[in-house]
């Protein structure tokens, strides 16, 4: 793994997310709590929402489009709802958020 | 397989097929007749169809499908031309079909008075969808008037839907006092007075003499000489079997076709259902009765004993709000004793009639809750004079047990009827509910109660509570979502009497089963929080939908929708000019929208703080186009322009607008103010509409244009503009204290009622607090929310937090 500093956690409001341009498209981090973090990606495959608009809720988030529920853990869509959304390793080091480079590089969207 | 022909799609013949297809599903090979061109409905869901609360799909009970997946050959819209038991055919307008057996469900037609000009076009009766469609488009009418002539249960639900879809609704009646068959004197007039509070004018003893028009129907004429001009009459003055083919057939016919307790008619293989049968010289219009002999006839095609029989009838308007009941035989007679109960004002009447120390029946106005534990008691004709003394409290009172409101529910007997409509009683419900039913939706599945006319939806639901303890949450209660138990009105009242100043203590006090809540409760409790504490609480954008945290309206494609401020649809050409600018710059789409403003759309989130930035530098703020708060105040020009303005309705919308912007309200609130009656800003369908008149100023609140549409109700006149703004402020404080979150004001107020509201505000003290209470809101929300983010800080949480795009080029 090569992981990739993209920012501070502080830039990421609290139950809230912000957008990562990547080459495999743009991956939402969301910040679920202090300090936690999840990376998936921002569409939703319903009908494309942006989930980094989307309500945080404890380990979910909310599309703001149609409110599919999605389980960041699995990136599997809760409920009723039939559907995925990739999720992309990330941590945290001294307040640092480090995001999987090789995920989300050209070669693994090939 | 034998050949069955059913002549009528109706409720009961409908009801005859699925007991047929449930006994004996390969039993007949089925050919239905039905001169309207669709299926079964559910005829007594014609009100609320009528009214908007419902539409026509909702009451469908058995669609395409259903007819397809039992294999039931449909040859609807085609008229029976006759029948010929001698060949056993039946033959319609498209051709013949052979039976073996054959059903007449033809059902009634309606009365219709042979007055003069009954036959204009304008003049129906409310027995299908047909007449139902009528009624809808004349009500479309601005304005418009209808008559009804009958104040029975048919006739008054018409008029209540037509009342409440905006028409000026006025009821004919020939007897006394209305529901003449259902109601003794007393609960009539309080009926009455109930319906007269809701705007409709009845008049009794009032006789038709003629209808007259152009053409249509234009006025009704009175034997008094009273004139009624009207868009619509409607009769609903009763029904008659509808026995023509039967009799023309030589089925031997009374007052309707004859038949004995197997639905036999005299002649063989031929059988009767529903309204068009006569049994032991009785006629049958209520549900209940058509809905056994279904039963019984299709116990009866299959060669099972099964004998119809009479039973006791109760009788409940669906008018909401008109609480009525009744049972039994009430009429005065000798020997007959009377208990009453009254209380006026509560506008609550009770009478139960005693013969021989037994209940025979029983009149109930206002709190019915009781009612079919003393149509058990009537049923039964057991002894009461054991408990006479507080018969008339209720089963509440009976044997020492407590007030609670199950235990009425708890008390009755397992015979005890809950659905009279599906005549299924308390004993079905609960071996239902042992069968494995846990749910509303899984009783009416299985036992049809509460699947007609859905009254007693409540009393199943008891049912279930009382049978499955604490398992059964009654869902009347609906909880705010899955993370609590607690409604929105307990939350409401917990934040401030618990005072809870936080959403963590809102989780952690109520006892919330999430960790901190859902996409749904977040924005709930968030607004009620920064609603009762605006100087303790903070607004939580992460707790708010996408477009009031980004304060702009997310599209389809994920670009936004930005919308400035234009006080009371006033603007410059400065203004238009920098719009314009600005419109060109970020590549938008120009739109002028419904609220006399001009909308910008598909700019992309990372240029709105710019966008925003060069609005604001031309003296714009938001316009807040994308909040649950005030949205616009709508204007006409007023007296500064318009020969027939008689105020400044203009210059009162911009200093309403002044003083209301950047509140936060449960749902979105909208305003106009109208220089004259003419009306020209559409305030009459506004949260909050103003009509200028010379002497003053017509608040009117609760309007919807929406979903639903409906027409504002008068709050209050007033002489001038600082009063009609302080009315407006108080009524939107005490919407925002009292409201649940999503409900826009005219839902609110029919929650709560004017009255109360009125009420409330009419007090000079309470009016002041509430506008006290609004304008220290004001003091920390009424910014500009563009202004706080287009500063280059707040501005870089619009941008991406990284570009790895970029970066791998490098």
């Amino acid at each position: 793994m090569s992981w990739i500093d993209i920012g501070h956690i502080d830039d990421v409001p609290l139950r809230g997310a912000r957008l990562v341009k990547t080459h495999v498209g743009c991956v939402a981090v969301f910040r679920t709590d202090e300090a936690e973090v999840f990376a998936a990606s921002n569409t939703c495959p319903h009908k494309k929402g942006p989930l980094s608009e989307g309500i945080v809720h404890g380990h979910k988030v909310t599309c703001p489009l149609h409110n599919w529920v999605f389980d960041l853990n699995t990136g599997e869509a809760q409920g009723a709802d039939d559907g995925r959304i990739s999720t992309y390793p990330v941590r945290l080091e001294d307040g640092r958020i480090l995001l999987d480079g090789a995920a989300v590089s050209r070669r693994s969207a090939a | 397989m034998q050949k069955l022909v059913v002549i009528g799609a109706g409720m009961a013949s409908g009801r005859m097929l699925e007991h047929l297809l449930d006994a004996a599903p390969d039993a007949f090979e089925i050919t239905v007749f039905n001169a309207e061109p669709r299926g079964n409905y559910n005829r007594i869901m014609l009100s609320p169809v009528l009214s908007g609360e419902k539409s026509y799909a909702e009451i469908v009970t058995h669609d395409d499908a259903w007819y397809a997946a039992n294999k039931v050959t449909c040859r609807f819209g085609e008229k029976v031309l006759s029948v010929d038991p001698s060949r056993k055919v039946v033959v319609g307008e498209k051709g013949e079909v052979a039976y073996d057996k054959l059903v007449f469900g033809t059902g009634s037609s309606a009365f219709i008075i042979p007055c003069p000009g009954h036959d204009l076009p304008g003049v129906v009766a409310f027995r299908d969808l047909e007449d139902t469609t009528a009624m809808v488009e004349a009500a479309g009418k601005p304005g418009s008037k209808a008559v009804v002539i009958g104040g029975g249960l048919l006739g008054l639900e018409a008029a209540a839907a037509l009342r409440l879809r905006g028409m000026e609704v006025t009821v004919l009646h020939i007897a006394s006092h209305l529901m003449e068959r259902q109601l003794d004197p007393a609960a009539g007039y309080l009926l009455k007075k109930d319906l007269e509070k809701r705007g409709i004018t009845v008049l009794l003893e009032a006789s038709t003499r003629e209808i007259i028009g152009n053409g249509r129907a234009e006025q009704v004429n009175l034997a008094d000489g009273t004139e009624l001009p009207c868009d619509i009459v409607v009769m609903a003055v009763g029904i008659r079997p509808a026995v023509t083919l039967a009799q023309d057939s030589g089925i031997p016919c009374g007052r309707a076709i004859k038949v004995d307790a197997q639905m036999r008619t005299e002649t063989p293989d031929v059988f009767a259902v529903g309204e068009c049968v006569e049994y032991n010289g009785n006629l049958f219009g209520l549900v209940a009765p058509l809905y056994d002999q279904a039963r019984v006839l299709a116990k009866t095609l299959v060669g099972e004993p099964e004998t119809f029989a009479m039973r006791e009838l109760s009788t409940k308007l669906k008018v909401t709000g008109c609480d009525l009941f009744s049972a039994g035989d009430f009429a005065d007679a000798p020997g007959r004793e009377d208990i009453v109960y009254r209380d006026p004002a509560r506008g609550i009447y009770k009478r139960l009639v005693i013969e021989n120390d037994r209940l025979i029946g029983a009149v109930m106005y206002g709190d019915t809750a009781d009612g079919n534990w003393f149509f058990g008691l009537i049923k039964e004709g057991g002894d009461i004079s054991e408990m006479r003394e507080t018969l008339i409290f209720g089963p509440s009172y009976q044997g020492g047990a407590s007030a609670d409101p199950l235990s009425a529910v708890a008390a009755l007997p397992p015979d005890a009827e809950i659905c009279g409509c599906n005549g299924v009683c308390k004993g079905d419900i609960v071996k239902a509910i042992e069968a494995g039913a846990s749910d509303l939706g899984a009783i009416r599945a299985t036992t049809k109660a509460s699947a007609s006319c859905g009254t007693c939806t409540g009393l199943v639901e008891q049912v279930l509570s009382v049978t499955l303890g604490d398992d059964f949450v009654i869902p009347a209660a609906q909880p705010v979502c899955g993370c609590t138990d607690l409604t929105h009105e307990d939350v409401r009242r917990l934040i401030k009497t618990a005072e809870l100043k936080s959403q963590e203590a809102v989780w952690q006090e109520l006892g919330w089963k999430t960790r901190n809540g859902c996409h749904v409760c977040r924005p709930a409790v968030n607004y009620y929080l920064l609603a009762d504490w605006p100087l303790d609480y903070r607004d939580d954008p992460q707790s708010r939908f996408v477009n009031e945290r980004n304060h702009a309206n997310i599209q389809k494609d994920g670009t936004y929708s930005v919308m400035p401020r234009m006080w009371g649809g006033m603007t410059t050409p400065e203004e238009l000019i920098a719009i314009a600018e600005a419109a060109k710059k970020y590549d938008a789409v120009v739109k002028v929208t419904g609220g006399q403003r001009i909308d910008l759309l598909g700019v992309k989130k990372e240029d709105l703080p710019a966008i925003w930035y060069d609005l604001n530098e031309a003296g714009m703020v938001s316009g807040h186009a994308y909040t649950k708060g005030l949205r616009t105040v709508k204007t006409c020009v007023g007296s500064d322009w318009c020969r027939f303005g008689t105020q400044d309705s203009t210059g009162l919308g911009i200093r309403l607008e002044k003083k209301l912007w950047g509140s936060w309200t449960p749902h979105k609130v909208k305003l106009a103010v109208s220089g004259c009656p003419r009306n020209c800003a559409e305030a009459t369908c506004k949260d909050v509409g103003i009509i200028c008149v010379d002497s003053g100023y017509q608040v009117g609140v609760a309007g919807a244009a929406g979903m639903d549409v409906k027409e504002t109700e008068r709050l209050v006149d007033v002489r001038t503009e600082d009063e009609a703004i302080e009315w407006t402020t108080a009524f939107i404080q005490l919407y925002r204290e009292t409201a649940r979150y999503l409900d826009r004001p005219y839902k609110w107020v029919a929650k709560v009622g004017l009255d109360w509201v009125k009420e409330v505000l009419a007090d000079d003290a309470e009016r002041k607090a509430l506008v006290d209470r609004f304008d220290v809101s004001q003091s920390v929300y009424q910014v500009d929310p563009w202004a706080e983010r287009a500063v280059p800080d707040a501005a870089r949480r619009f941008q991406p937090l990284a570009d790895l795009t970029v970066e791998a080029a490098e």
